[in-house]
């Protein structure tokens, strides 16, 4: 009988000790309603929504700030059009081409590769084939043609307009007719008027620095 | 029958114990070995044109097309049973064309594939073509094959698992049985010392352990004292982990693995939470993100199954995406019936801590797996950091601000520099340790 109760008190703390913690499940809070937002939270789940669901499409017709409509159709007049006539509105500065790299690296190199020859690691592990490289002739790619591309995706490709803005996606293109440059053996396009305007950012800079200090 | 009081019984009860432990918590080996990979079974092959072929293929065709499964474009495989070598020339070298010249089966195909326009492709010779169609028509035996060959792998492979859980089995038992031996053959020797009258030494006289203890007075003491320290300590240790999340890892509707994602193919953090580099929350990715790939990628490769998780998984995992996002894989079209997929949230601070991603990752270039911790070797998500204002701050003290080509504030950076007599600034001296900055 004694035995018995040993036994049991033993496996019982081994049981305890085993079977403590369950990770599926969130830890106990000391005061939730300090913890939890009056305001409606990302992502959250409230009943006032339709299905309880905060994260929605904004209300139709609703533009934001600063956002300027691309009117070009996603169809292959579209593309053509795109092809020919639209241009890159941002000035090729070497700052523009740094900025396009990052976001180049973090969307495209994966599949496109990060010189631009279709060789992604996605391509290379065979999990996407068929990535052309820039400077395919039979796609003879454009700076148009290139946001175009961005903005609705082709064939297998997707839109990326969510995941980056407008600028950044021009910001893109220059660096994308860069690495075609590149593999063509071109020199890429950096306009020439980046000398005479540096010098006056600069200045900018510095009085907005002197005004900084000034408020203070 | 008189029963014999056992010496020691409290030792008996913990070696018992320790035995029940082993036996019934037996631990289940991670098996180290990797998944065998699928056996190369060699392609139906007449000659070296179907290799280039199939070099041509996958760089040039298989972003729309497949051999036995209709993507963007038709499967190709039998074409040449329905189209003429010359038709198939010019349709590959400039399709637009043949559609502009008004030839019939152009524009049939044309408009079967909701106006897709096929690229043109001048630079491919009259043989490369004839090479990639030979690879075309390779017969889907081969990959027949391989499955079947992949299958004899992964039993072969579960074979070995079971045989090692079978040992440890075998060796527990056998463990157990070595212990019931003993029990009983102390049992029997006790007997027969008692049938003959054998003296057994020092069991009777002994005081029980617990009147020994009692009456030791000074260790009782000592006793108490260590047992409200370590009480002390371990209530403490609970109070302080309330509110705490580390580790927590909860089961998603969808098994996304990261170590898929960002692990094996290197995709980068942000190219799915893209918001973390301009608001305040990383985002969840909607799922058009996910279909950018997964509207080519239908299926894992063999390769991708482990252990845990088959490839029969993996893929159904995939047909809830495709459910999710209403993506009718046979005709390769939107359906329009969408359904919201509910994440379950693992990070998440308490509303009177302000946190804004941005301001991390790009201002200060924080690397994600700083506080998410090894994301890219997360089979299932869990939160790694504590994420309690200790750990926030440590970090802010630790922390060297990048200054570097900040022209904005070069000032209030050489000032601030001068005041502490440092060349680094920590986010603590800029005022990151200032109330205000996270409680407002």
């Amino acid at each position: 009988m004694k035995n018995t109760i040993k036994i049991l008190a033993v496996a019982i703390a081994m049981i305890c000790v085993v079977s403590c913690k369950k990770d599926t499940k969130p830890n106990y809070q000391y005061m939730p309603n300090m913890y939890e937002s009056v305001g409606y939270e990302t992502y959250g789940e409230y009943g006032v929504f339709p299905g309880g669901q905060e994260a929605m499409l904004p209300a139709e017709g609703s533009i934001p700030r600063g956002w300027i409509p691309y009117e070009l159709e996603n169809s292959n007049e579209g593309y053509q059009q795109a092809k020919d006539s639209l241009k890159n509105p941002i000035r090729y500065t070497v700052d523009n081409q740094e900025k396009g790299k990052a976001l180049y690296d973090i969307y495209c190199a994966i599949c496109h590769g990060a010189k631009g020859d279709g060789k992604g690691t996605l391509v290379q592990r065979e999990k996407i084939l068929g990535v052309p490289s820039y400077d395919d002739i039979g796609r003879a790619i454009t700076e148009g043609s290139i946001y175009h591309v961005m903005y609705y995706g082709i064939n297998s490709m997707g839109s990326y307009a969510s995941q980056t803005s407008e600028h950044e996606r021009w910001q893109i293109v220059q660096y994308v007719e860069k690495l075609k440059a590149d593999l063509e053996g071109k020199t890429a396009r950096i306009d020439t008027d980046v000398a005479v305007v540096a010098p006056k950012v600069e200045e900018e800079h510095h009085e907005s620095t002197e005004d900084h200090s000034n408020a203070h | 029958m008189k029963q014999v009081k056992h010496r020691n019984s409290a030792s008996k009860i913990l070696i018992l114990g320790t035995v029940f432990l082993f036996t019934f918590f037996n631990p289940v080996f991670g098996q180290e070995e990797t998944a065998v990979d699928a056996t190369q079974v060699a392609e139906a092959s007449s000659g070296a044109d179907v290799a280039k072929g199939e070099e041509l293929f996958k760089s040039l065709c298989a972003a729309c097309h497949k051999r036995y499964k209709k993507m963007t474009g038709p499967a190709l495989f039998g074409v040449t049973e329905r189209r003429s070598t010359e038709w198939l020339y010019s349709w590959i070298k400039n399709s637009a064309a043949m559609i502009a010249s008004g030839d019939a089966e152009a524009v049939a195909i044309y408009e079967e594939y909701n106006k897709t326009a096929m690229n043109a492709f001048p630079q491919l010779s009259n043989t490369d073509i004839d090479n990639i169609l030979a690879y075309v028509n390779v017969p889907k035996a081969a990959p027949a094959a391989a499955v079947a060959g992949a299958g004899d792998a992964t039993v072969a492979d579960g074979g070995s698992g079971v045989s090692t859980n079978v040992l440890l089995a075998i060796l527990a038992l056998v463990f157990l049985m070595l212990v019931v031996v003993l029990f009983l053959v102390n049992n029997t020797l006790r007997r027969f010392a008692e049938a003959n009258n054998v003296e057994l030494p020092g069991s009777k006289e002994r005081t029980p352990i617990w009147k020994a203890f009692v009456q030791n007075q000074f260790l009782v003491l000592v006793s108490a004292i260590f047992l409200l320290l370590a009480s002390g300590y371990f209530v403490y240790g609970y109070f302080m982990q309330v509110g705490v999340d580390q580790g927590y890892a909860p089961i998603q509707p969808i098994h996304y693995s990261h170590k898929i994602h960002a692990g094996d193919n290197k995709i980068e953090c942000k190219y799915c939470h893209s918001s973390a580099r301009v608001s305040k929350t990383s985002g969840i990715p909607s799922l058009n993100v996910c279909m950018n790939c997964h509207k080519s990628i239908s299926e894992v490769a063999e390769t991708t199954a482990t252990e845990d998780h088959s490839k029969e998984f993996y893929d159904g995992e995939i047909a809830k995406l495709y459910d999710a996002v209403g993506w009718d894989v046979d005709n390769q079209k939107y359906t329009g019936e969408t359904k919201p997929v509910k994440w379950v949230r693992i990070h998440n601070l308490p509303d009177f801590a302000y946190f804004n991603h941005s301001q991390h990752v790009s201002v200060a270039g924080v690397e994600c797996q700083k506080c998410h911790g090894p994301v890219e070797e997360m089979e299932v998500m869990y939160q790694h950091a504590p994420l309690t204002m200790g750990w926030c701050i440590n970090c802010h003290r630790e922390t060297n601000v990048k200054v570097a080509d900040n022209k904005y504030y070069e000032k209030i950076h050489k000032e601030l520099s001068k005041k502490y007599g440092v060349d680094q600034l920590t986010a603590a001296q800029m005022g990151g340790l200032e109330c205000g900055k996270c409680h407002y």
